[in-house]
């Protein structure tokens, strides 16, 4: 499988859509070479607007755009564009119920070693629980570039997370990504691996291995965390009787915690989440890091192991 | 226009009175400058509020909105029907203003702070489109404090900003005393000069001296984002308000109310 960089992609796609989207405008915060929307400053310079190390501002004005019927991409790192901008994301953007896309790039914790000040562990908690703002995690390229048009297409506040890195490729030519959708990408009743973004290849990955040892895993893709695929989610519930979430992210609002609400309001079972265990991350390489925070497919398969005993043991169905 | 403000100020109190909360002294501040924009200076369509080339104002000092909703409910952007409803539930008209409830109102604020950099985006939107629409910027003084203001401040003027305005509404007070002694904002002018802008100043209860400053802001500016320094006094209008830090939020009793409304025959 080829890796392609999840970066690189959103940087080209952008320059694509803003051919077809006259009114596609981009704002930096001197990162452009980092989250490559520097390409759309090269296509289309008239529509870049560089607003320096001052997030808040930019962020402002991004919403002040798109009372004018531009659609702003407001382009930063994932940390900055949910922390620093909160106040401005929830008052003038979602508040306000403006057509903004808010970009979070370097997600998680594969942020180039530059370590916790640059991870975002904790970006989808923030984005999850501000109303109005629908929240959508790309799990490879090929997916990042619908996604991306599926925004451009829709109207409304949204946070996209843009990976830092390269990542196989999962979803083939009969995939169509659709907002508020998940999707199948292996079969199973034993079990289900809920996942998004980055982390999804390695939950396929689990459910290789755990195949041999004698275990049907499904793998289920859940790239929007906002709004959410609850049909789906409950559908795996009542299939396959036990649910692991993975991702790139803090087990602390993200894609656990939104399965879980879910769970624990329709279809109880036994379930738990694989992700940044409430610590900041710290500089290293990705594969160290995925070691160390518990990233990886032998830690998802652990879980999976452990779910399905639960199950087997549990008075619920 | 004395008339005119002299019923928005009525308009106010009425409102804080139906909604037995609000911000009476920081409403009251602004009437002579909303007045002077809204029915001189401002080209807007009530019944179009979208229209396109409206030229767009900001009320960063959300906290104002009494006075805002006085005037677009003067203006008819909405019947003057809905001042009874204001803070109660399902209203039109929210304690700070809301983009969506309320026609007329351009982007929610009320979160100090946030409106200079939403007008900074309202302007860009202009010269990208080639419109000749102009965005004013109403902010407060204790609100300069806030720093994504200077975030703002050092962007436009930077960029030249000449089709953006922004208005400060110097009534020296806050919510605990007087802006000196809580965290002085003050040298002012040298400041947003220093940002590059133009500034000026002006008494902000003076008509005249209001419309003659806006007017002779197109000629002097020559290229940079304009701030005018409206001096003003805190709660003017009504007598017991007028630079009492008290009345930045409190709710009045029936007998203020009437008292008020007697001065403002």
């Amino acid at each position: 499988m080829k890796n392609v960089s999840m970066r690189e992609t959103f940087g080209e796609c952008l320059v694509e859509l803003g051919k077809e989207y006259p009114n596609i405008v981009v704002l930096d915060d001197d990162l452009a070479s980092s989250t490559k929307c520097n390409y759309f400053c090269q296509a289309f310079p008239d529509r870049f607007f560089e607003g320096g190390i001052a997030e808040q501002n930019m962020m402002g004005i991004a919403a002040g755009l798109a009372t004018t019927g531009k659609i702003p991409f407001v382009v930063s790192f994932g940390t900055f564009n949910s922390k620093r901008t909160c106040d401005q994301v929830a008052i003038s953007v979602a508040y306000s119920n403006l057509n903004v896309k808010i970009v979070g790039a370097y997600s998680g914790l594969f942020s180039g070693k530059t370590g916790a000040t640059h991870q975002s562990v904790e970006d989808l908690a923030i984005m999850r629980a501000i109303p109005n703002i629908t929240v959508v995690v790309p799990a490879d390229a090929v997916e990042m570039r619908q996604a991306m048009r599926a925004i451009v297409e829709y109207e409304g506040p949204t946070y996209l997370r843009v990976a830092r890195d390269e990542y196989p490729i999962l979803f083939g030519p009969e995939y169509t990504f659709k907002i508020g959708r998940s999707y199948t990408l292996a079969e199973g009743k034993d079990a289900t691996i809920i996942s998004c973004g980055i982390l999804t290849g390695a939950a396929l990955e689990a459910a290789e291995k755990l195949k041999t040892e004698g275990l049907s895993v499904r793998v289920v893709n859940m790239s929007t965390l906002k709004p959410l695929d609850v049909e789906g989610i409950n559908k795996c519930a009542i299939e396959t009787g036990a649910i692991v979430t993975a991702e790139n992210h803090s087990i602390l609002g993200g894609l656990g915690s939104a399965v879980a609400e879910v769970l624990v309001e329709n279809e109880p079972v036994p379930m738990a989440r694989v992700g940044i265990r409430d610590v900041f991350g710290e500089s290293g390489p990705n594969s160290d890091l995925c070691l160390k925070y518990g990233l990886t497919s032998d830690a998802i398969a652990c879980e999976v192991q452990k779910v399905v005993a639960r199950k087997r043991l549990s008075k619920f169905k | 226009m004395e008339k005119k403000a002299r019923k928005l100020r009525r308009s106010i109190i009425k409102m804080l009175e139906a909604g037995r909360a609000g911000h009476p002294s920081g409403s009251l501040s602004v009437v002579e400058i909303l007045t002077v924009l809204f029915y001189k200076i401002l080209r807007l369509d009530p019944r179009n509020p979208l229209w396109p080339d409206r030229d767009r104002f900001v009320l960063s000092k959300g906290h104002a909105a009494p006075a805002l909703y006085a005037v677009l409910g003067d203006l008819g952007f909405f019947s003057e029907d809905h001042f009874s409803t204001f803070d109660h539930i399902d209203s039109i008209l929210q304690g700070h203003p809301d983009r969506t409830k309320t026609p007329g109102v351009e982007i929610s604020t009320g979160s100090l702070g946030q409106g200079l950099s939403a007008g900074i985006g309202m302007a860009l939107g202009a010269k990208l489109d080639g419109k000749s629409y102009r965005t004013f910027v109403l902010l407060g003084d204790g609100e300069l404090q806030s720093g994504q203001v200077w975030e703002a401040a050092m962007f436009a003027g930077y960029k030249k900003f000449e089709n953006l305005i922004a208005i400060v509404d110097n009534n020296k007070l806050q919510l605990s005393g007087w802006t000196k002694d809580i965290l002085d904002i003050e040298p002012l002018v040298e400041k947003w000069e220093a940002f590059r802008w133009y500034v000026t100043e002006t008494d902000g209860h003076d008509f005249e001296k209001l419309l003659y400053t806006f007017r002779d802001l197109e000629e002097k500016r020559a290229g940079a984002p304009a701030l005018v320094i409206a001096h003003t006094t805190k709660g003017k209008g009504v007598s017991f308000m007028e630079n009492r830090v008290e009345w930045h939020a409190k709710p009045m009793t029936d007998e203020e109310v009437a008292l008020a409304l007697a001065e403002l025959r």
